[in-house]
């Protein structure tokens, strides 16, 4: 355990991992409350045009990814804001789009290929740069900010937007937040776990969690660290076991989610024993 | 002691209006189309504040439409409505109102306990960064208290029946000390025990002086403590008048209604003139 401390990539990757499995799962409970589990997914592609574009121009990838996620995360929230019969549809072209986009700008970059874009598909938390971590750190601030700022009025609007409204609570500014902190925690993660993965993170540790919590809060707090115990743990498994550190760490998170499942079964069996007379 | 509230009801008949103080609730030749289809046709109406309002139709006659309506949450096409004397638009003392929608939407993935769903209720009178108070606590007590949910607090609402979860929609409601409730059909798929349960809450809010105004299919119980009813037919104002209740057993049926000419116009305004096309 100590040997991994002796790595400087390896700390400034343990301080990225930390980072993200605190800040994805406190924004992912919104989201899978809303049934916007997708909703990371449909950034993530979208990103990925982020990407090809900073190499495209020159400028840096993780600056432009946040641009463009976070107009494809508002794009998505006004589709959905319109009318749900197109709402799935809406999301499946921004998929197409973000991937598609993707690899064309990628192609059109000086010295670009598909390969550039692979560290990022899947994730390259071992070539995370000091500055790197300071964006991270940033971001990660600013969702956490979020979140404890309006997480009385987002769960209120997670749970009934009409009711949100009559409460007189500004229903659009909620709904465009949601988006680009989801945005937000994206590019956060994409370092971390890659872009095709990111989601996973919003959305399993909450999904382990609510098999065991009865309530909203308790359910976002371990999810929080479920989070943290998956990007670390995986991470830390991934150097000893010299695997891809983003697959390591969702599927460390999946097995969680698993044992959850078992878990939560009998814990509610011995509940509903508990109450019968 | 519902009899006996009741008849103290009844006596004080709807609140006098007193010059200068706006209705709670008024709309003034309301028309509303939704996807091109005429749902309210020319509704004037007026609802003083003290008044327990029942508005009543056969299905599709725009009952949920209108209250949407006072509320802002359907646009009008034509006409105007005002919530206190001003537009749903410019409305800004939300805290005066408590809306309970038809049902919980416990659609969302993650769990929520009884005491969390009914404490959003408080968060038209919280400021953000702000923790919970005393005062918030003791409102959220006694708002589980009114709807004998005290000791269901710490469950997901999830595990509640549909009756159970229609009374925590209605502490959330009481929970935020309203001048004015909105209930939209509070007794559709309630089971007999709720719906008294429910009578008993609202003998409480009349008691206190509140206005209520609630869309319903039958008022049953509630008979005795409804002031006036509001018969919608077709979108427009069929009849509109004191109610006939006390308890005699006879619960209006919008069917019965229709054929009773209006006794007479409780206001006094122009309200009643409903359309028939």
């Amino acid at each position: 355990m100590i040997e991994i401390f002796q790595y400087d990539f390896m700390v400034r990757a343990l301080i990225a991992a930390l980072l993200v499995g605190l800040a994805a799962p406190a924004v992912g409970t919104f989201i899978v409350q809303r049934r916007l589990a997708l909703l990371g997914d449909g950034i993530g592609h979208v990103a990925l045009t982020g990407v090809a574009l900073g190499f495209l121009t020159g400028t840096a990838p993780v600056l432009t990814a946040v641009l463009v996620s976070i107009l494809g995360a508002v794009a998505i929230e006004l589709v959905r804001a319109r009318g749900r019969t197109t709402g799935d549809v809406a999301l499946a072209l921004l998929f197409y789009g973000g991937i598609a986009g993707g690899v064309m700008l990628i192609g059109l970059a000086p010295g670009g290929s598909n390969a550039t874009l692979t560290s990022y598909l899947f994730g390259s938390i071992s070539s995370v740069t000091t500055e790197d971590v300071w964006v991270i750190a940033v971001l990660a601030a600013f969702v956490l900010g979020v979140v404890a700022t309006f997480g009385r009025e987002l769960f209120v609007l997670c749970q009934d937007e009409e009711v949100a409204k009559v409460n007189g609570l500004p229903v659009r500014f909620l709904s465009l937040l949601v988006a680009v902190t989801a945005a937000l925690t994206v590019v956060i993660a994409m370092r971390v776990v890659g872009l095709l993965l990111v989601s996973a993170l919003m959305v399993v540790p909450v999904a382990t969690s609510q098999q065991l919590t009865r309530g909203f809060r308790t359910t976002m707090a371990l999810a929080m660290v479920l989070g943290v115990v998956a990007t670390v743990g995986g991470l830390t498994s991934a150097f000893y076991a010299s695997v891809a550190p983003g697959a390591a760490i969702v599927l460390l998170a999946l097995a969680g989610f698993v044992l959850a499942l078992g878990a939560g079964r009998l814990l509610r069996r011995s509940r509903a024993r508990e109450a019968a007379p | 002691m519902m009899t006996r509230s009741a008849q103290a009801a009844g006596v004080s008949g709807p609140a006098p209006r007193t010059a200068g103080a706006p209705a709670a609730f008024a709309m003034t030749d309301g028309h509303v189309h939704l996807d091109g289809r005429p749902v309210l046709r020319g509704v004037n109406l007026r609802i003083e504040a003290g008044e327990v309002v029942a508005i009543l139709g056969v299905n599709g006659s725009g009952k949920s439409t209108l209250v949407r309506a006072l509320l802002g949450l359907t646009p009008l096409s034509t006409g105007s409505a005002e919530l206190f004397g001003v537009p749903p638009g410019r409305f800004r003392e939300w805290w005066r109102v408590g809306y309970v929608p038809q049902r919980l939407s416990v659609g969302g993935g993650v769990p929520a306990t009884v005491r969390e769903v009914v404490a959003s209720g408080r968060v038209a009178r919280q400021r953000r960064l702000r923790p919970a108070g005393r005062q918030d606590r003791a409102a959220v007590a006694d708002a589980l208290d009114a709807v004998g949910l005290t000791g269901r607090a710490g469950d997901p609402v999830a595990w509640l029946s549909g009756g159970q979860q229609q009374r925590v929609l209605i502490a959330r409601a009481l929970a935020g000390e309203p001048d004015a409730f909105v209930m939209d059909e509070p007794t559709a798929g309630v089971d007999a025990e709720s719906q008294a349960d429910l009578a008993g809450t609202l003998t409480t809010l009349v008691r206190q002086g509140k206005t209520v105004l609630l869309v319903a299919h039958e008022i049953g119980p509630m008979a005795p403590l409804i002031t006036r009813s509001i018969v919608l037919r077709d979108g427009g104002v069929a009849h509109d008048g004191p109610a006939t209740g006390g308890g005699t057993g006879c619960h209006p049926r919008p069917g019965h209604e229709r054929e009773r000419p209006p006794a007479y116009d409780v206001a006094g305004g122009p309200i009643g003139s409903g359309t028939t096309q």
